[in-house]
């Protein structure tokens, strides 16, 4: 079983470099770049399809998680400490190797955290806020489950939008490079495009290889159970508080993992990216990916994604995702790409056969 | 901190807790009949105050404002009949993504109608500067005419509801769907005027607050969080207290820009709305015992 589980990652990493060497083909090696991106808002999908498809607890307010990692990880690389310099905690951390000089365009000395200890920050930052909020809004459901994450990501919009010291309405832009190992940094430059989509996907994979074993395990049946009917799972004994809330902490910290390589490949961040408009997008694709279909959600996150910011929507951008989740739920409430579709395919049967309803 | 100021903030307060005890009660009327929380009530208001002024480039005022309130009911009703009445059995989570997907519609379809642009009507009696003094206290008439208005839909209402045979149907549908039906009352077709008042009052609500707030393609959607809000606040389905519950958050909103920057007023709407939910559910007014049989 375990082997015929991971075919569809090994198809998926053949895919992407296929799609690389088409684009190379094709002379269109700029599509790589928006590819990229796709493939950290897929981050943020996947991980959202978890919580809404298997565990069944919608969220309105992922993009909150996702701006709190792009943010944290942005300020903190951007932040200039060189005036503090010789006060007491900044050399504390700069003893440490945690800080990073440097020379502005100007000239002049910056002094900011290095991005990996900033990257492992927002991640922190992340799991502590979806921890803090989670608890209590888990406990509610329906309408006051999405009606308290749209107020979770609200808030988290307004206070980007507020702030100065995080842009207001510029956001936050000259946010560096950063670098991970043997000369590879995540970053725009062209020159690193193609190690930069092979990057990204490489992540995208690393989180698909999770969430197909996590769903596959003791803990995928639990959420299941949870989602077919909270009362009877609690009743045989599954503690469906800590799993919706472990559910909905590593779906927040997916999303602030693609917040903060987005963040460091754009070289900035605005406040769109907070949206309620956002998350109403990333609903929009896991509905249309199938609900419970981490491979749908995938593959309709890349799609739409792309078309998006290549702009083939315009300026209809909102509209588009609109339609589509208002569509999507009048026609086929569970999900347009359904796994009971596709098996009732021929020929796919034996391949999906005897795997329990999603 | 002088007094007068202290009033004005209190008058401002409360002009604006009226208007979010007005989306309140919309949110309850359909509530109250469908079990719905309609996402899309902020749009309402947006497009009552939209095709208010646009009706009032051809009209004089009285009747574009009653233009406006027909033509949203209109939508309402379009809306039920399009995208609710046809569902059977919807889920809840189908029913609050297909209003939110109906709020973005609606949004989308007024940018491209009406532009990014911001727009109000003239006040409806003197100027913007104009203002009646009591002592050191000066109120807009505009403000007069919010709570004047805002006064007489509650009555009306209140009326439609307690004396009318077609307030008893629907209350008969909210109280129980299916005893309802046996005593021949179409419960469809009371969802679908459910729809029709809770966009008609929107409608008139964002009127009468357009030349003080002026209203905007996207300005529905934080009136809607604002009115989810009081409902909540006053205990989801009841009305009186949404009146209360929208003076005391209009007001709170009011005060708090003296503690906070102004940028962040929205937060504290909420960080009371998200309080309220965690500590209880039921509101302030509503009865704890009774809302444990609820499912939050």
């Amino acid at each position: 079983m375990a082997s015929r589980r991971n075919l569809p990652i090994v198809a998926m990493a053949l895919v992407v470099i296929a799609v690389h060497l088409l684009a190379a083909a094709a002379g269109k090696p700029q599509y790589l770049t928006q590819l990229t991106m796709a493939g950290y808002y897929s981050l943020v999908i996947v991980g959202l399809t978890l919580l809404m498809g298997y565990t069944g607890q919608i969220s309105m307010g992922h993009a909150g998680f996702f701006a709190i990692g792009g943010y944290t990880s942005g300020l903190l690389t951007t932040y200039n400490l060189y005036s503090q310099n010789g006060e007491m905690p900044v050399s504390m951390l700069r003893s440490t190797g945690l800080l990073v000089a440097g020379k502005d365009l100007y000239g002049a000395d910056l002094l900011v955290v290095r991005p990996w200890a900033a990257c492992v920050v927002a991640l922190l930052v992340t799991l502590g806020i979806a921890y803090l909020v989670g608890k209590p809004v888990l406990k509610l459901r329906g309408h006051y489950l999405a009606m308290a994450t749209l107020g979770f990501g609200t808030i988290v919009y307004k206070v980007v939008l507020g702030s100065s010291v995080l842009g207001a309405a510029d956001g936050i832009s000259d946010i560096p490079a950063f670098p991970l190992f043997a000369g590879l940094a995540v970053s725009g430059k062209s020159v690193l495009r193609t190690q930069n989509y092979y990057l990204a996907w490489a992540l995208v994979l690393v989180a698909m290889l999770l969430l197909t074993n996590l769903i596959h395990s003791r803990v995928g049946r639990a959420l299941r159970a949870i989602h077919g009917a909270e009362d009877a799972a609690d009743a045989m004994g599954v503690d469906t508080s800590r799993y919706k809330l472990n559910m909905f902490v590593l779906s927040a910290v997916l999303a602030a993992l693609g917040g903060v390589f987005l963040t460091h490949y754009n070289g900035g961040i605005g406040p769109s990216e907070a949206s309620i408009m956002k998350s109403v997008r990333y609903v929009a694709i896991v509905a249309v990916g199938g609900m419970a279909n981490l491979w749908g959600a995938l593959i309709m996150g890349v799609l739409l994604n792309f078309l998006s910011l290549r702009g083939s929507f315009g300026s209809y951008d909102d509209a588009v995702f609109g339609l589509i989740l208002l569509a999507i739920m009048l026609f086929a409430p569970d999900g347009l790409l359904r796994a009971e579709l596709v098996r009732r395919l021929p020929g796919l049967r034996r391949g999906f056969g005897q795997k329990g309803a999603p | 901190m002088s007094l007068d100021l202290l009033f004005q903030y209190l008058v401002a307060g409360i002009t604006y807790g009226t208007i979010y005890a007005i989306v309140a009660i919309g949110f309850n009327i359909i509530y109250n009949t469908t079990g719905i929380i309609n996402f899309a009530q902020g749009e309402f208001v947006m497009l009552g105050g939209m095709l208010g002024v646009t009706l009032h480039a051809l009209l004089p005022m009285p009747l574009a404002i009653a233009g406006a309130v027909i033509a949203t009911m209109l939508v309402g009703a379009l809306i039920e009949m399009l995208f609710i009445r046809w569902l059977r059995r919807p889920s809840v989570l189908r029913l609050i993504i297909i209003t939110i997907g109906l709020s973005i519609a609606i949004r989308e379809l007024a940018l491209l109608l009406w532009g990014e642009g911001v727009r109000a009507l003239p006040y409806f009696t003197g100027t913007a500067v104009s203002s009646l003094s009591i002592g050191d206290v000066h109120i807009s008439p505009q403000v007069l005419w919010v709570l004047g208005l805002s006064a007489v839909m509650v009555a009306a209402l209140n009326f439609i509801f307690a004396r009318t045979l077609l307030g008893r149907q629907m209350r008969a549908c909210a109280c129980n769907r299916e005893a309802a039906q046996l005593c021949g009352i179409s419960a469809k077709n009371m969802v679908t005027l459910s729809f029709v008042l809770s966009a008609g009052i929107g409608a008139l609500a964002g009127c009468a607050i357009s030349p003080i707030t002026y209203v905007q393609y996207d300005s529905g959607t934080s009136l809607a969080i604002k009115g989810f809000t009081v409902a909540i606040l006053g205990g989801l389905g009841n009305s009186m207290a949404a009146i209360a519950a929208g003076l005391l958050l209009g007001i709170l909103e009011s005060f708090s820009i003296w503690v906070m920057p102004a940028a962040y007023k929205d937060v504290i709407a909420i960080s009371i709305l998200l309080l309220i939910l965690f500590v209880r559910p039921s509101g302030l007014f509503g009865n704890a015992e009774a809302a444990r049989l609820k499912d939050y």
